[in-house]
């Protein structure tokens, strides 16, 4: 049953990711973002990373792709065109795309002694909570990164809030 | 059920579980309608409908088959896959959520829960998720109707929703920092060893938390007070002006499913959830059975009590203007959820 779950969350991650590259219209690729991110969410799941899973639902498709969609639907985006740049980027980039897929997978499958083998959907039944886990890492070993990435999101609120406010 | 393995009777169950809560949830949706209205009625000193069937008990039915029964309408202008999605991602995401609930107390058959469709240990912030996720159906149909009214009002709604999220957020992690989990079964659990007294709005001094929660709850919903996605005074009827027929009824349903699970949640965080009020002050009489009943009516009344008081603030107070609500949500609640994470993390330190 957990094989079944990674294969149909993973394949439906692999269709998002490509008709978010094919579609035209700017809400639709974003839409497609989210099916993306939902099924990484379930894929997470599945490997036992329950936090994290909520997570990504909560902050990137719950938050994050919500204000995609409301600049999209403020500006009224309409269709893209093809330009110049955009034909420049088909023919690099699907080359650049087909490079670094298989470098990766070179390094995947030679280093793959190196990288435990992940357990798919095996802590699914005996559901551990690592949620105390996660948080007792955060707040002790990883406490000067982890305020470090407070204080950076603070600096960028921050920033918004200058270019945001009108000139007096 | 001897033939049957583990695993088949766990999904057979499964599936029975699943199907019975989705009746069960759909019907509550239909009387709350009628309960809305009748008691709406009844504040405004007349009577509500009363016509069809005994006390107008039938008229959710012969509401539910003229929805049916009414032509769809579908304007030309509009994007028609995103507007087919949208209705549907609202009711299915009002719908989901109900599944990590639990609306009694553990009671189980053939090792499965019978009154918890999914026991899962981040039960709170799945129900979380989902309600994020379905400010997609709002937004969606504003945008894909191709109305200046529909869009205003999911602009609205969707500035609205990702506001009032946040402090409905915060408002429940004083809750957790007490019952040291994520999983609603445990947090009812923490809360059940002296009835009344260790619920979290009284023993665990959780009380301003409870008013936060509510009032964002309110914002969540799109209910009166904070109606605006919809203010039909100048909006038309906001973001579901466009729709007609079943996919004006499936959004019409998402609002009272989000209600009742608005409901459910403030039951099982603030009050206890199915444990009684009266706690071991009433002997257990009538045995396993009578007890997981009473455990389900405690859990019912709860619930019916929050929707009945949704409604009596519907019917009083009027509406906000939408910069009141923004600098209330973002000025006073979010500030004041803050400082009860505070004060509640310093006297959980200073105990523990």
């Amino acid at each position: 049953m957990q094989l079944a779950l990674f294969i149909i969350f993973g394949a439906l991650a692999l269709g998002g990711a490509l008709n978010l590259l094919f579609q035209r219209h700017p809400i639709n690729s974003a839409l497609s973002l989210v099916v993306v991110m939902m099924s990484l969410a379930v894929l997470y799941w599945s490997l036992g990373a329950e936090f994290l899973a909520a997570a990504q639902v909560i902050v990137y498709s719950g938050a994050i792709m919500v204000l995609f969609v409301f600049v999209i639907m403020l500006l009224n985006a309409g269709e893209e065109q093809k330009t110049h740049g955009s034909r420049a980027a088909y023919t690099v980039g699907i080359p650049g795309a087909a490079a670094i897929f298989c470098l990766l997978s070179f390094v995947f499958l030679s280093q793959g002694g190196a990288l435990k083998s992940a357990n798919i959907g095996g802590d699914l039944g005996n559901g551990e909570d690592n949620i105390a886990a996660v948080s007792a890492m955060l707040f002790t070993k990883q406490l000067l990164p982890f305020e470090v990435t407070s204080i950076l999101i603070l600096v960028a609120i921050l920033g918004a809030v200058v270019l945001a406010r009108k000139e007096q | 059920m001897s033939h049957l393995t583990k695993f088949e009777v766990f999904l057979l169950l499964s599936v029975i579980k699943v199907a019975v809560v989705l009746v069960i949830t759909l019907m509550c949706v239909a009387y709350t309608v009628l309960l809305e209205r009748k008691l709406i009625g009844r504040m405004q000193n007349r009577w509500g409908p009363s016509r069809v069937g005994p006390f107008g008990l039938l008229q959710p039915l012969v509401d539910g088959a003229k929805l049916f029964l009414k032509e769809d309408l579908m304007p030309l202008a509009v994007e028609r896959p995103l507007f087919l999605a949208a209705p549907m991602i609202a009711l299915g995401c009002a719908l989901v959520s109900v599944a990590v609930v639990p609306f009694g107390a553990i009671t189980r058959v053939q090792g499965v829960d019978i009154f918890q469709v999914a026991s899962v240990n981040i039960g709170l912030l799945v129900i979380l998720g989902i309600t994020s996720i379905g400010v997609y159906g709002i937004a969606l149909s504003g945008w894909s109707s191709n109305n200046k009214y529909s869009l205003l009002g999911s602009l609205r709604s969707t500035a609205q929703v990702i506001s009032y999220e946040l402090a409905l957020g915060l408002s429940l992690v004083g809750v957790v920092l007490r019952a040291q989990s994520l999983n609603l079964r445990t947090i009812v659990d923490s809360q059940s060893a002296h009835g009344m007294l260790s619920w979290n709005i009284f023993g665990g001094f959780q009380f301003v938390a409870f008013f936060i929660y509510l009032m964002a709850a309110y914002a969540e919903t799109n209910r009166a007070p904070f109606d605006l996605p919809e203010a039909e005074t100048e909006l038309v009827a906001g973001y579901h002006t466009e729709y007609s027929s079943m996919k004006f009824a499936m959004f019409f349903m998402a609002e009272y499913a989000n209600m009742i699970t608005v409901s459910c949640v403030a039951t099982l965080l603030f009050f206890g959830g199915a444990s009684s009020p009266f706690g071991h002050l009433i002997p257990a009489v009538g045995g396993a059975f009578v007890q997981a009943i009473l455990s389900v009516f405690w859990f019912v009344a709860k619930v019916f009590a929050f929707l009945f008081l949704y409604i009596w603030v519907r019917s009083t107070l009027p509406r906000f203007r939408y910069d009141q609500l923004m600098s209330f949500g973002w000025k006073f609640l979010l500030p004041l959820a803050m400082a009860n994470i505070i004060v509640t993390s310093f006297v959980l330190a200073m105990r523990g």
